[in-house]
């Protein structure tokens, strides 16, 4: 499904380059989940921007399902995202301008596979019923990250990769999101790839690759 | 359908930001509509010009004219048609009546030839019969039609849409008759196809003049015209800054937004491909709002425009606007273009927009030096720039390429100045809620800065022209007194008229001195001029408004050997004191030398003086109608109702209603320039409104730790009203000697260029105090309302400022 | 009898209304009438009659070249006064002036047109010597008299210059010059000199040929229009071979039969009327010529004087397409006599 072979990045600085990754690699079956640990630092947040191919490798290749994203174009990887990939932000990101449906709905638009029972389904089980026509601003922060998780699903992803999505809530909070997030991911059928620093919420999911340094541990 | 799903997201950014929608479609719409309005004005003027020259196929058929520009014989005319050429004859000139002149235009229908086209007495031959047979017909536009129909001098009149206004066109009879020039000829019309040589008799006396694609108008209200447009063009930048700085803002505010856009899968191109026709959607908007206020413009203007074209140039151009759809268009297009013009930086940056947030995002102090240096590098070399094409340059274009310099480069320059004295009132600021305010004025320069340039420029313009049109003021009254100096002036209908006025007077004791201000119309090197007789008198040695003159000038003109020549001839033809000006005459060149140089304002002619009797030496023919009057001033107001009741025919004025219909001539000449002068004073207001408001959210988050720390509402909506008030101020200042170098380029270079005459530049210290005020009015107006939205926001308002803090 | 009516009713319509057909005889708006025969004097009559509305001095001439080929010249000028009251000074006199010039072959009719105001010396006819002219275009003779003239004009492809000369007196038409139009009884004053012998030189397609033919003059004026049911005329000058010469036209009425009329001229130069009755004129080949179909070719018969013929047009596109256009060329004749001539015709749509 997910194969990160030999992956390099370093990222210039004032300081002199710094490498950030070096030599990554790891796999991910379809409909695993896989915890992505480290230090701070780490290069965590670097892989999974690379593996969305939000940034470009210096070295090494990434491959999601048949497609190699390091080989691939600006407009195809904007594609590849818009069909294969969920993305949620440790801020959300939702976009400000449009209500909880909108945002929900936004991404499978886009990319050709709204499904509108699927999202109603989601919207029911991501608790949103209520606050569909509200905008970002009006909801708090869990309810934010819900309807983040509630986006990156709605269009069925192969692919949900997840940055450290509770790191804005408080504890409990969090891990209300985290169960409900491992439950949708095992109703859709994606793999999932999750960044955190956190031990427990890595020991939620069926595997866990700790980077230290750029390496991985 | 991707592209519809992302175009609704951005736009509903709008929808929740109606502030900076509303100030980036009244920015556009207000640039386009100065801009287009101008341009109506010009295009109507130039379209009524061209209509002139195009009248009886000016613009096409080659013509027939007397080498000395004057008029001929009709045996000319019979002479060459009897060798066979295909000649029609015209006779035009303007007909004095008590409601202003009329240009009579008379030709032979008989005769004209098919390319004079335009006429419409063709059209059935009954309008014809009239046209020839008394009482005749006279052809003229609606307009005109309406406002002379049936007046008692003219014959009656029937339309023809294709004439410019104020003229007539009338049978040749009947024009020989209202011109007074009987067996008198203006040109010929000459066939297309004719190749020949004119006959050796004739050659001497008579030229072939190639068709003018565009006539003596065209060329003398070119400057007025470039004028216009460079205060368009002026308004139309103002209004693009209102509208660079909403977009930029937009784009600022949406920049987080469009990288979740990005992050979602909406690729690089389709992202700015739809920026692209968001905007250009957002531009036609606005544009076709503008195109409809440039029209109520140049339709509120026009009758001033008309009205000093007419006075400066005898122009005649009609008081309503047609304008093609090709305006309409263009005024779309310009909004089109500007908007994109104003956003290209923003796309650039959509288009470039990387994905992640830089991990350390630069200081907004480090962002704002980096500014500000390469601003000052810019305004360093258009500065450079201007200064080469003052020193370089010639023309007009070169004085509009100095005034832009100048403007553009303090504009880029003002953020550095007002940043440097903000940091000098820091550095001195030491308890910390003064310290506060400084550093906090300085961060918000950066927002500003675009709005206040604006206001920089437009003050700066108000200065320049309101001290050049003072200075032209002051000037032009002293000017009036020299050239005025005869206490009345009148012109009989006819020679014969002036003959019987001036035995009259020799029998009224209070009559000092009769003058006689006799003129022909010439042209040299292809410039009309007017050639003016004078009689020797104390009149004109004491009083007549010399700028340079050699020794004995008086004498060696009265002598016939000299002449005097207006200062926008002698600049026109670039001719030095003591050169020779050979002046056509019908007995031949006629070589003089000038002898002093004097001042003409107003006069878009070139002009030269010579000895009445060298005159009518060489000019038989001159027009012998006009007189002027020395009597005791006390006595003039008698005299001049004496003479009308005993010559009904003839027109007499005293010198003081000669200089009040100067004086109102002149001030109507300046009433467009001051119109735009405002409104581009207003936009520049409407920049520093919008940029305020759009300010005023993000200034919540700035405001709302003060605000936790214990400063009231009140207090901080003082505080941002004071700092408004001190910006405007700061710019006002900054603005007065700008102002003052652009008076300069516009007394020394540009009027030199445009018409021919240097100023001397008064100060009018009063009017920048009123400036000053009118800045700080501008600048208390547009903060009122953000600061009355702060005194009014609730807490909960100002805890979102933390909340929403990203 | 010729073109000339028709053109200036259309150029001045309104003069025409203000005219009124019922007024016959009278001289109706001012002009002077012609309402009676009147001892026509020479030189004086062969100038300008401005009390008159219409005028005209027209010259056909039947052309040779040396190798024998054909050609055909027209010289006209019409005066037209275009109010009633005395001719005025300069611009203001009133009269207006047009001269028609063509010169044809077998293959091309080139025509030229050109227009004056009375009044400034552009066109004029003065007697003593007889000069008419228009612009640069000449009828001029050597004394008072039109016994011997110059005549010369010149288009844009085309001129040529004249002269023409003969002993006889002029002939008088109609009664003693009285020719009637109509049987409502409008009428012109009308002489010709058909007589002439011609001799000159023509330019055309770029070449200059030596010229001998005949000429023949007309000269009538009137104030009185044609009847308000006349749309049109034929109208033939012949010189026969005999030296008799003969002058017939056709006046075609929407709602009577035609007015016919003539005059047979011996070789003496004497002059008969010929009444309606004496006179058959038959169309016998019609061609399309300017988009529209006109009777080319004729029957011609006087059968008092034993004249039985047939015309034909040396160029059957004569058409003159001036500003009011009709055709006029010349044309052979053949069958009891040969000769040759003119034919002009009007009026056809």
């Amino acid at each position: 499904m997910l194969d990160v072979d030999a992956v390099s990045k370093s990222y210039a600085t004032a300081q002199g380059p710094i490498e950030v990754l070096r030599c990554v690699s790891l796999g991910l079956g379809p409909g695993r989940t896989l915890a992505l640990t480290g230090e701070s630092g780490s290069g965590k947040s670097t892989l999974l921007h690379l593996i969305a191919g939000l940034d470009a490798v210096d070295a090494g290749t990434i491959r999601l399902g048949g497609s190699c994203v390091t080989g691939l174009g600006d407009a195809a990887r904007a594609a590849l995202r818009r069909t294969a990939i969920g993305l949620i932000f440790q801020q959300f990101n939702l976009i400000p301008s449009l209500d909880v449906a909108g945002n929900l709905g936004f991404q499978a638009r886009i990319g050709g596979r709204h499904d509108a029972a699927w999202q109603e389904e989601l919207t029911e089980r991501l608790g949103l019923g209520e606050v569909q026509a509200r905008f970002p601003e009006q909801l708090s922060g869990g309810q934010q990250q819900r309807v983040a998780i509630g986006r990156a699903l709605a269009g069925r992803p192969a692919l949900i990769l997840a940055d450290e999505p509770t790191g804005n809530l408080d504890e409990a909070t969090g891990e209300a999101v985290m169960a409900l997030l491992l439950e949708l991911v095992d109703a859709s059928g994606a793999s999932l790839l999750m960044v955190t620093h956190s031990p427990r919420l890595a020991a939620m999911l069926d595997a866990r690759v700790t980077l230290r340094a750029g390496r991985v541990a | 359908m991707r592209a519809l799903v992302v175009l609704r997201t951005l736009l509903a950014h709008w929808r929740r930001h109606p502030v900076e929608l509303a100030t980036l479609l009244v920015g556009l719409a207000v640039a386009t509509a100065l801009w287009s309005g101008v341009q109506a004005l010009n295009a109507q003027a130039r379209a009524s010009y061209d209509r002139a020259a195009a009248v009886l196929g000016g613009d096409v058929l080659s013509t027939v004219v007397a080498a000395d520009g004057q008029r001929f014989p009709l045996e000319d005319y019979v002479a060459l048609r009897r060798a066979g050429w295909k000649v029609s004859p015209v006779i035009e000139g303007d007909m004095r009546r008590a409601d202003g002149s009329v240009r009579v235009l008379g030709v032979d229908p008989v005769t004209l030839p098919p390319a004079a086209g335009s006429l419409d007495i063709g059209e059935g031959a009954e309008r014809l019969t009239q046209f020839l047979t008394p009482p005749n017909l006279a052809l003229a536009a609606p307009e005109t039609v309406a406002r002379l129909g049936g007046a008692q001098d003219l014959p009656p009149l029937a339309e023809s849409a294709d004439l410019p206004p104020d003229t007539l066109v009338v049978d040749i009879a009947v024009a020989e008759r209202l011109l007074d020039a009987p067996g008198r000829l203006s040109r010929l019309l000459l066939a297309p196809g004719e190749t020949r040589a004119l006959p050796a008799a004739l050659a001497g006396r008579l030229r072939v003049e190639a068709p003018r694609e565009t006539g003596d108008l065209d060329r003398l209200t070119d400057s007025f015209h470039l004028n216009l447009t460079a205060f368009g063009f002026l308004s139309f930048v103002v209004g693009l800054f209102i509208v660079y700085s909403a977009i930029g803002l937009a784009f600022e505010q949406r920049k987080p937004m469009l990288r979740t856009l990005r992050a979602c899968g909406v690729s690089a191109r389709m992202l700015t491909g739809v920026m692209v026709g968001e905007l250009v959607g957002l531009a036609l908007v606005a544009g076709l709002a503008g195109v409809v206020a440039g029209y109520a413009i140049a339709a509120s203007l026009l009758p001033d425009v008309a009205a000093s074209l007419r006075g400066l140039y005898g122009a005649r151009v009609p008081g309503s606007l047609s304008l093609a759809p090709a305006w309409w268009a263009a005024g779309i297009a310009i909004s089109v273009g500007g908007a994109l013009f104003a956003a290209a930086g923003s796309l650039w940056r959509a288009w470039t927009l990387p994905l992640l947030a830089p991990a350390q995002p630069q200081a907004w102090l480090q962002a704002q030096r980096r500014g500000l240096r390469l601003q000052g590098a810019l305004a360093a070399a258009i500065g450079a720039g201007a200064l080469a094409a003052l020193v370089f340059g010639d023309g007009l274009v070169a004085g509009f390429a100095v005034m832009g310099g100048l403007l553009l480069a303090a504009a880029l320059l003002l953020p550095s100045v007002l940043a440097g004295v903000l940091s000098l009132g820091a550095r001195g600021a030491r308890r910390p809620m003064v310290q506060w305010l400084w550093a906090d004025g300085r961060q918000q320069l950066s927002g500003l800065s675009l709005a206040l340039m604006a206001l920089l420029l437009a003050l700066a313009v108000n200065v320049g022209v309101g001290t050049m049109v003072d200075s032209f003021r002051r000037t032009f009254t002293g000017w009036l007194d020299q050239r005025l100096a005869a206490e009345v002036y009148l012109t009989a209908a006819d020679a014969e008229g002036a003959q019987a006025v001036a035995l009259w007077l020799d029998a009224r004791p209070e009559v000092r001195a009769r003058l006689p201000i006799w003129n022909v119309e010439g042209r040299l090197r292809d410039w009309p001029v007017e050639i003016y007789g004078f009689r020797d008198d104390p009149t004109y040695r004491d009083n007549w408004p010399l700028i340079a003159t050699l020794p004995e000038a008086w004498d060696r003109v009265a002598a016939g050997e000299a002449a005097l020549v207006s200062e926008q001839l002698a600049r026109r033809l670039n001719l030095a004191l003591g050169e020779t000006v050979t002046l056509p005459s019908p007995q031949g060149p006629w070589p003089v030398e000038v002898a002093a140089i004097y001042s003409d304002y107003g006069n878009p002619e070139g002009q030269v003086m010579v000895a009445v009797d060298a005159l009518t030496a060489r000019w038989p023919e001159v027009d012998r109608r006009r007189l002027a009057l020395r009597v005791a001033p006390e006595a003039a107001a008698a005299l001049v109702t004496d003479l009308r009741a005993a010559f009904p025919g003839v027109e007499a004025v005293d010198q003081r209603a000669l200089k009040d219909l100067s004086k109102r001539i002149f001030e109507r000449t300046f009433t467009v320039t001051v119109a735009l002068n405002a409104l581009t004073l207003a936009v520049a207001g409407i920049a520093l409104l919008t940029s305020l408001l759009t300010l005023s959210n993000l200034r919540l988050v700035q405001l709302a730790p003060l605000w936790a720390m214990g400063v009231t509402r009140r207090r901080l909506a003082a505080i941002e009203m004071g700092k408004a008030l001190a910006l405007a101020a700061l710019t006002a200042l900054a603005a007065l000697p700008l102002g003052l170098a652009v008076a300069w380029v516009l007394t020394a270079v540009i009027n030199v260029q445009a018409f021919g005459w240097k100023l001397p530049i008064f100060l009018f210290p009063g009017q920048w105090l009123t400036l000053l005020g009118m800045a700080l009015a501008t600048a208390f107006l547009a903060a009122l309302w953000p600061a009355w939205r702060l005194r009014r926001a609730s807490p909960l308002t100002l805890l979102q400022g933390f909340s929403n803090e990203r | 009898m010729s073109a000339r009516w028709l053109i200036f009713l259309l150029l001045f319509p309104a003069a025409v209304q203000g005219q009124g057909y019922a007024g016959l005889g009278s001289g109706a708006g001012g002009y002077a009438a012609v309402t009676a025969p009147a001892a026509l004097e020479f030189p004086r009559d062969h100038g300008a009659h401005p009390g008159f509305r219409i005028e005209w001095w027209y010259l056909t001439a039947n052309l040779k070249g040396e190798d024998g080929e054909d050609f055909g010249a027209q010289w006209t000028l019409f005066r037209q006064a275009g109010r009633p009251e005395p001719e005025a000074e300069g611009w203001a006199s009133g009269q207006i002036w047009m001269g028609h010039a063509a010169l044809t072959t077998a293959d091309a009719h080139r025509v030229a047109e050109t227009f004056a105001r009375g009044g400034i010396g552009q066109a004029g006819v003065e007697t003593a010597p007889f000069r008419a002219w228009i612009d640069d275009w000449e009828m001029t003779g050597t004394d008072d008299g039109i016994g011997a003239l110059t005549v010369a004009a010149r288009g844009e492809d085309f001129a040529y210059r004249l002269k023409v000369r003969t002993d006889h007196e002029p002939v008088l038409q109609g009664v003693a010059g009285f020719s009637v139009k109509s049987e409502a009884g409008q009428a012109s004053y009308y002489y010709s000199q058909p007589f002439y012998a011609v001799s000159g030189e023509i330019e055309v397609e770029g070449r200059r040929v030596a010229v001998t033919g005949r000429a023949w003059l007309d000269r009538e004026w009137s104030s009185q229009p044609l009847a308000e049911d006349q749309s049109g005329w034929d109208w033939f000058s012949l010189h026969l071979e005999d030296g008799a010469k003969v002058m017939l036209f056709r006046l075609r009425s929407e709602t009577e039969p035609p007015f016919l009329s003539g005059t047979w001229i011996a070789p003496d130069g004497t002059p008969t009327p010929l009444a309606p009755d004496q006179i058959a004129m038959t169309p016998v080949a019609e061609t399309e010529v300017a988009g529209r179909r006109l009777p080319v070719g004729w029957r011609i018969e006087v059968p008092d004087f034993g004249l039985a013929v047939d015309t034909e047009p040396l160029n059957a596109q004569s058409w003159m397409g001036t500003l009011f256009p009709y055709w006029e060329g010349p044309i052979s004749v053949t069958g009891s006599h040969d000769g040759r001539g003119y034919l002009e015709m009007t009026g056809y749509e």
